[in-house]
């Protein structure tokens, strides 16, 4: 079977790393056999399989050996929990230089180093933040990832982003063979947050593949560089995971989204309460002159 | 030959017949017939070229690098990202220069931070400061770095203004940043315009500071806009030096990191390239009360003229010096004249070159008895257009960054006895069998400013022109029809 590859964006902060490597060590309690790929120059989205702080980047051991054709890829390409192969893309750090580039060159020379092997099931790409340029694009090109997964909440900006990359997804689908496959709510434990996921999922022509429950559980595995899968199988998120994992492995609904304007965005969030119906009069209105 | 207006206006309706719509609308705004008493150019002009055609333009990193910074022998200029714009542009210009190259002059030589992935990826400010190091170490007598941008850092953001300061501060040395990545602007025009900032910022500015270390006198005067091409700038000083004037400083061919610092005291900035230094000459004037003057040195007639009338603005010492120089120069060109004229006289000249020449140089093919019947510039702005208008005749074919196709359609109608332009012309028009000389490089040759450069510009013109392997082509539009089909069969 062809690998899968799919790619999680989602706004910064919405818990993207988390998410993933805790599905990521669902499928392979599963049996599958993944690939992490970090494409983010915090290099942060493999601690929690490697037990590592930050693993040694691509862009990282290229600059120090001199180029990236200067290292092999047993010196990057690192094997964590439950045999998961994992990656980080790496990049400068911030305010010079370009990690878009960074990304761009790591998955090259992935690609030409045989990374991608035949055994793989499912390659994750865990993607920065907003695609603020066309590097961060990369793994959303053709032939690579054809699923995109966003991770949102309740949380107007979060819908706000969601929103967003999905009319990114619509620029590479019109050419490619990328496709939505679904928001995974990670819940901020906001009002009706499950319902008005599913509202903006179907506005968007997409599902709520998963609504993950927050849970302190997540953070006092975070803090052992550990997945809640690894370490406490037992737990009642450690099965919300592994619920996600098998809506993935099972997910049919692959489609070119269909994104809201910000009108539509913003009476959703009317209709659900998150923002009052719009009172123009308040609209650059300080609170001091709000009280007067 | 009389040019007759009808006629030209029917030549560039006929050329530009076959542009799709959109590319003859815009392109018709750029060709026009020459109106000698227009106060307006004739043509738009500084505009970006047109997807598709072929252009002879440059970039902004051509117009700071190889134009206006690169000449100055005694700083080193750094071509700051991927190695191929330094290289390409290495030492390919031929500003003349004294000195050691590689000791205390560093003109033809190549220096190139030649960027890699990794410093796309993490940034080249870290090896741009060690760069700084390694040239200190290396070439303990450069008087100062430029900062050349190629593309990519513009992209990436590199602070290369903070390098300078610091790594500046360090070694004791003038350090100039200039963002002149090729992408910005239109053509080579905006680099001109760059380099002229960054020199007003790093090192006039600085330089206000520094106590003047020259006597000044009274009939000191900079040479700005000559680079010096087969040693321009050295035929123009000697008749500047004749006329009783201190060249203080030439900008910038065979110029120094000094001589620019002490161009704020002169009386007179005599400006010979307009475009590429207006901007510093405007701002000397603004800032430190110098007028500024252009002049001409190309051809006996433009160098009478220029000589006159820079003599003019100082004193009656200054003047009768020029007219004993005037007057002493004659025996030499005279014979000159009497020499070429009888084998040039009325043959007919196309011109395309630049930012000054294609007015410039009008004055030296006269003097030969030759006729101008068409010229233009890759990069001129308006004012350059009303400057050529008093130049040519009425009805003078004028184009503004003429496209390839329309530059042969118009040379196959014209029949022009000779075409100066550049490289990227010269082959395509031999080839046709027209006679070319290339205008930004002399063709390898040179001087042809001053008196002295008028000899030699007199003898390429002829030995060009006059070069019986002209007899041997056919000319495609001589051709007869039993010809061309005996070279097909």
């Amino acid at each position: 079977m062809a690998i899968r590859q799919c790619a999680i964006y989602g706004k910064g902060g919405i818990g993207k790393s988390t998410t993933t490597q805790n599905l990521v060590a669902a499928l392979a309690e599963a049996g599958k056999n993944v690939m992490i790929i970090g494409c983010d120059p915090k290099a942060d989205s493999t601690r929690l399989i490697l037990h590592a702080k930050a693993q040694n980047s691509i862009m990282e051991m290229a600059a120090e050996a001199g180029s990236v054709e200067d290292i092999e890829l047993e010196d990057v390409l690192k094997v964590g929990y439950g045999g998961v192969r994992c990656v980080e893309s790496g990049g400068p750090e911030p305010g010079v230089g370009c990690a878009g580039r960074g990304v761009i060159t790591a998955i090259n020379f992935l690609e030409e180093e045989g990374a991608y092997e035949e055994d793989l099931d499912f390659v994750f790409y865990d993607v920065l933040g907003d695609v603020v340029c066309g590097g961060f694009a990369m793994p959303i090109r053709e032939n690579k990832a054809q699923e995109i997964y966003i991770v949102v909440s309740g949380e107007m900006m979060a819908m706000y982003a969601a929103n967003n990359i999905s009319k990114g997804i619509c620029k590479y689908a019109a050419t490619g063979s990328v496709r939505l496959a679904g928001l995974i709510c990670n819940s901020r434990k906001c009002d009706r947050e499950d319902e008005l996921i599913i509202a903006l999922a179907e506005k968007i022509g997409t599902q709520m593949i998963h609504f993950v429950p927050r849970d302190n559980v997540v953070q006092q595995a975070e803090i052992r560089r550990m997945t809640v899968i690894e370490y406490n199988p037992k737990c009642q998120q450690a099965d919300e995971y592994r619920a996600l994992a098998r809506k993935v492995m099972d997910n049919e609904l692959f489609v070119v989204p269909n994104p809201c304007t910000m009108d539509e965005l913003e009476d959703l969030l009317m209709e659900f309460g998150i923002m009052d119906v719009e009172d123009e009069s308040i609209i650059g209105q300080k609170a001091e002159e709000a009280t007067a | 030959m009389t040019i007759d207006k009808s006629a030209t206006d029917a030549l560039i309706e006929e050329v530009l017949d076959v542009y799709p719509a959109k590319a003859k609308k815009d392109r018709t705004k750029h060709l026009a017939s020459n109106d000698t008493e227009a106060t307006k150019s004739c043509v738009t002009s500084n505009r970006k070229s047109l997807p598709g055609v072929m252009t002879a333009r440059g970039c902004a990193y051509a117009g700071s690098k190889g134009v206006v910074w690169g000449p100055i022998k005694d700083m080193i200029h750094v071509s700051h990202g991927p190695v191929g714009c330094g290289q390409y542009s290495r030492a390919g210009r031929r500003n003349y220069y004294t000195g050691t190259t590689g000791v205390n002059a560093f003109g033809t030589m190549n220096f190139t931070s030649d960027f890699q992935e990794r410093d796309i990826v993490f940034g080249g400010d870290k090896k741009l400061a060690s760069i700084v190091d390694e040239i200190e170490t290396l070439f303990p007598l450069a008087q100062g770095i430029s900062i050349q941008s190629e593309c990519p850092v513009g992209l990436i953001g590199d602070d290369i203004e903070a390098v300078a300061k610091t790594k500046g501060k360090e070694i004791g040395k003038t350090i100039v940043p200039v963002r002149c990545e090729g992408f910005r602007g239109v053509s080579q025009s905006l680099g001109h315009h760059i380099a002229n900032d960054t020199v007003r910022d790093y090192v006039l500015e600085g330089a206000a500071d520094k106590e003047q270390k020259r006597e000044v006198g009274p009939y000191d005067v900079a040479i700005i806009g000559d680079y010096n091409i087969g040693g321009d700038a050295w035929s123009s000083r000697i008749l500047l030096e004749q006329i009783g004037l201190n060249v203080v400083s030439q900008w910038s061919g065979d110029g120094t990191l000094p001589e620019l610092e002490n161009t704020p005291s002169v009386k007179l900035n005599l400006i010979h390239c307009y475009r590429s230094m207006n901007y510093i000459s405007r701002h000397m004037e603004e800032k430190y009360g110098i007028p500024w003057m252009e002049y001409n040195l190309f051809g006996p007639t433009k160098c009478e003229e220029s000589l006159r009338k820079i003599a003019a603005f100082f004193d009656e010492t200054i003047q009768a010096k020029a007219e004993e120089v005037i007057a002493e120069y004659k025996k030499q060109w005279e014979p000159i004249v009497e020499k070429y004229k009888p084998r040039l006289q009325g043959k007919k000249v196309m011109l395309y070159v630049g930012g000054l020449r294609p007015r410039h140089v009008i004055g030296a093919y006269e003097d030969l008895g030759m006729e101008i019947v068409g010229t233009g510039y890759e990069f001129a702005h308006n004012d350059d257009y009303v400057k050529t208008a008093t130049e040519v005749k009425d009805a003078t074919l004028i184009y503004d960054d003429v496209t390839g196709f329309e530059l042969e359609k118009f040379a196959e109608v014209i029949k022009p006895d000779l075409i100066g332009a550049g490289v990227k012309e010269k082959y395509i028009f031999q080839k046709m069998g027209i006679p070319f000389r290339q205008m930004h490089s002399w063709d390898y040759s040179g001087p042809y400013h001053g008196f002295d450069g008028f000899a030699i510009f007199a003898r390429d013109m002829d030995m060009t022109l006059n070069n019986p392997c002209w007899d041997k082509l056919t000319a495609p539009w001589k051709k007869t029809e039993d010809e061309a089909l005996a070279e097909t069969a």
